[in-house]
């Protein structure tokens, strides 16, 4: 592990792959640092898990270059093979097997004699809080379980890389936090994580960078401070005490925030995106002074919250387009039309 | 079948010092050698069927019911008693029901590339053939269970070979042999096809004419000329001449050669496709 740390854990340049008509990737240019966590954000579609896959040697790009820590997926995948370990979308783990046989057979094949693949899983099973869980079959696992065994899995032997490829979807909210509390341990100890998703809080909460992937083409990168700026603050999210009051709370939030303001299913309740200047605190106080406004104009406010841009929300400023995900219907801002051409 | 537990899950709190224990990075072990890796995925075959045992009863109802069916419908018609028959049928129905049962093979490679399990394997630096060879490692205990069970009821039934024991032996050998070359077609078309019905549907295709047109059921002399040229170059016609020779005690060297040839063609030409796919899927 001496060599580590020295130059990207991950390059690809022009990375290109086509499924019939489909070109899930079309030049996807990525560097991932090292020892870091690195966040690839998208939509259904976009090409998160071709990348991943191609990346991983599971896949072979119809064009372009992909380097895994300076190895050539095409050209020395073994070497590839040793360094990365994958956690995909599904459980990469055999639902028929008890946890303890999964986990017994990879530790096999990754070379681990019988009493020292029996001591590992022994000890991983512990630290993932599965000992009880052990002797059963997988299938017979909830959601949450059958994600900490998978990732367990993944790092049997410490990987140089692991890829979770959605690692959260599909989960309760405290199995995700489970999972997020392991994914900052794992990059503690100086793997690198590639982290695929479609939520930007989580891409927010764990990832060092983010790169926006759309049309299997990265459309912006950069820290998450940097592509939340870009994108504005986000949206005022109000709720009224009495839904009568939801015209004038409309008229007064407008003028206030100088945007479209869209009204919710919930009677009392609407949202309003502001169209930040890129500066984060002067859409805090805009927000602040559409509150004392409402206040002013004797509109009784229950609930009042200034909330992260929704993916749906980068998208539309990134793109001019919401995503391809039957989603929320995106709110017409004229601010970022002109950014369409891009 | 225990209830989903959820208490575990929400008990877990991922405790850094534990978690970060467990990740101290030790030496990594060295790469597993071909024959472990592939040992190691034959074990995960048995642990299947001890997990799934319903899978085993493919090759023990399915025999014997071939076995009754054949005996009893064709013995009386084709050689005046259905004991007489027997003597003939037997190596020949042992051999159609294991080849039948390789299909089995193809099955279990196409439904474990719909899991995520199979991208696991695909990523992690073995042999790579491994996967492949731990499936038909696994299957060739289901070709001896299958095996054993013809072979017990054929000697309820009055079955009663010249070769004796050792001669049977040798007979369910070169099954076995042949049955673990002809599994590469089958791995093949596992990687190649869409869904498992559609493995089903070639394998039936492929299947029935190959152990049917054969000399399994009865003397090819009495077939029109034409078919005959097909049964003398099929290669289960052979197998089956062979397994008859070694069970009748009257060893037939050149047709025991010869399967032992068409196993190792079947090997060098499905196997490398099979891992062309594998490689490429």
């Amino acid at each position: 592990m001496s060599e580590r740390a020295t130059g990207p854990a991950i390059e690809t340049s022009g990375l290109i792959k086509i499924f019939g008509k489909n070109r899930a990737l079309d030049g996807l240019d990525l560097t991932v640092p090292a020892g870091t966590v690195y966040g690839v954000l998208g939509p259904n579609g976009a090409g998160k898990t071709t990348a991943v896959r191609i990346l991983a040697t599971l896949l072979r790009p119809d064009g372009g270059e992909a380097r895994v820590f300076g190895h050539d997926v095409l050209r020395d995948p073994d070497a590839v093979r040793g360094r990365v370990s994958l956690t995909g979308q599904f459980a990469s783990v055999d639902e028929d097997m008890t946890g303890m046989e999964n986990l017994i057979l990879i530790a096999r094949l990754l070379g681990y004699r019988k009493p020292a693949a029996r001591d590992r899983t022994g000890q991983l099973l512990e630290a993932f809080g599965l000992t009880d869980a052990a002797d059963r079959q997988v299938k017979n696992y909830s959601g949450g379980m059958r994600r900490r065994l998978d990732i367990a899995a993944s790092i049997l032997s410490t990987p140089e890389l692991l890829f979770l490829d959605e690692p959260t979807t599909g989960l309760d909210p405290r199995s995700r936090n489970q999972v997020w509390d392991i994914i900052r341990i794992v990059v503690a100890q100086g793997t690198t994580v590639l982290l695929t998703t479609q939520y930007l809080d989580e891409a927010d909460r764990l990832a060092g960078r983010i790169a926006v992937i759309d049309h299997g083409k990265v459309i912006a990168e950069g820290t998450p401070g940097q592509l939340k700026a870009s994108v504005g603050a986000g949206s005022v999210h109000v709720r009224l005490r009495d839904a009568s009051q939801r015209p004038g709370a409309e008229r007064v939030l407008s003028k206030a925030l100088d945007a479209p303001v869209q009204l919710e299913a919930d009677p009392v309740a609407l949202t309003a995106r502001v169209a930040g200047e890129g500066i984060e605190h002067a859409a805090a106080e805009r927000a602040a002074r559409a509150l004392s406004e409402l206040a002013a104009a004797g509109i009784t406010v229950d609930d009042f919250s200034l909330g992260q841009p929704s993916l749906d929300e980068v998208f539309l400023a990134l793109t001019g387009a919401p995503t391809r995900n039957d989603g929320l219907a995106p709110i017409d801002n004229p601010a970022t039309s002109e950014e369409t051409a891009a | 079948m225990s209830a989903t537990t959820t208490e575990t899950s929400t008990t877990y709190v991922p405790a850094a010092e534990t978690l970060s224990a467990v990740m101290a990075p030790g030496t990594r072990p060295r790469r597993p050698s071909a024959l472990s890796a592939s040992i190691t995925f034959g074990w995960r075959a048995m642990l299947k069927i001890k997990h799934v045992p319903e899978q085993l009863f493919d090759v023990t109802a399915f025999p014997i019911i071939m076995t009754l069916m054949f005996t009893y419908l064709f013995g009386g018609a084709l050689a005046g008693s259905t004991t007489e028959y027997l003597q003939y049928l037997l190596p020949g129905i042992m051999v159609t029901s294991i080849v039948m049962i390789t299909m089995y093979t193809g099955v279990a490679v196409n439904t474990d590339i719909e899991k995520g399990v199979f991208d696991r394997f695909r990523s992690l630096s073995i042999w790579r053939p491994a996967p492949m060879v731990g499936y038909i490692l696994g299957d060739m205990f289901r070709y001896t269970v299958a095996s054993l069970v013809i072979l017990v009821v054929g000697l309820v039934l009055g079955f009663r070979p010249d070769g004796g024991a050792a001669g049977v032996l040798a007979g369910v050998g070169l099954l076995i042999v042949f049955s673990f070359a002809f599994s590469w077609v089958w791995t093949m078309f596992g990687l190649l096809l869409r869904s498992e019905k559609s493995v089903m549907g070639v394998s039936m295709l492929v299947l029935f004419p190959l152990t049917f047109l054969s000399n399994v059921f009865v003397d090819p002399e009495t077939m029109p000329g034409w078919l005959q040229v097909f049964v003398e170059v099929n290669p289960i016609t052979h197998l089956v001449s062979a397994v008859r020779s070694l069970m009748g005690g009257a060893t037939d060297t050149g047709e025991v050669t010869l399967v032992l040839i068409s196993s190792a063609v079947l090997v060098v030409v499905f196997g490398t496709l099979t891992m062309r796919l594998y490689n490429r899927k």
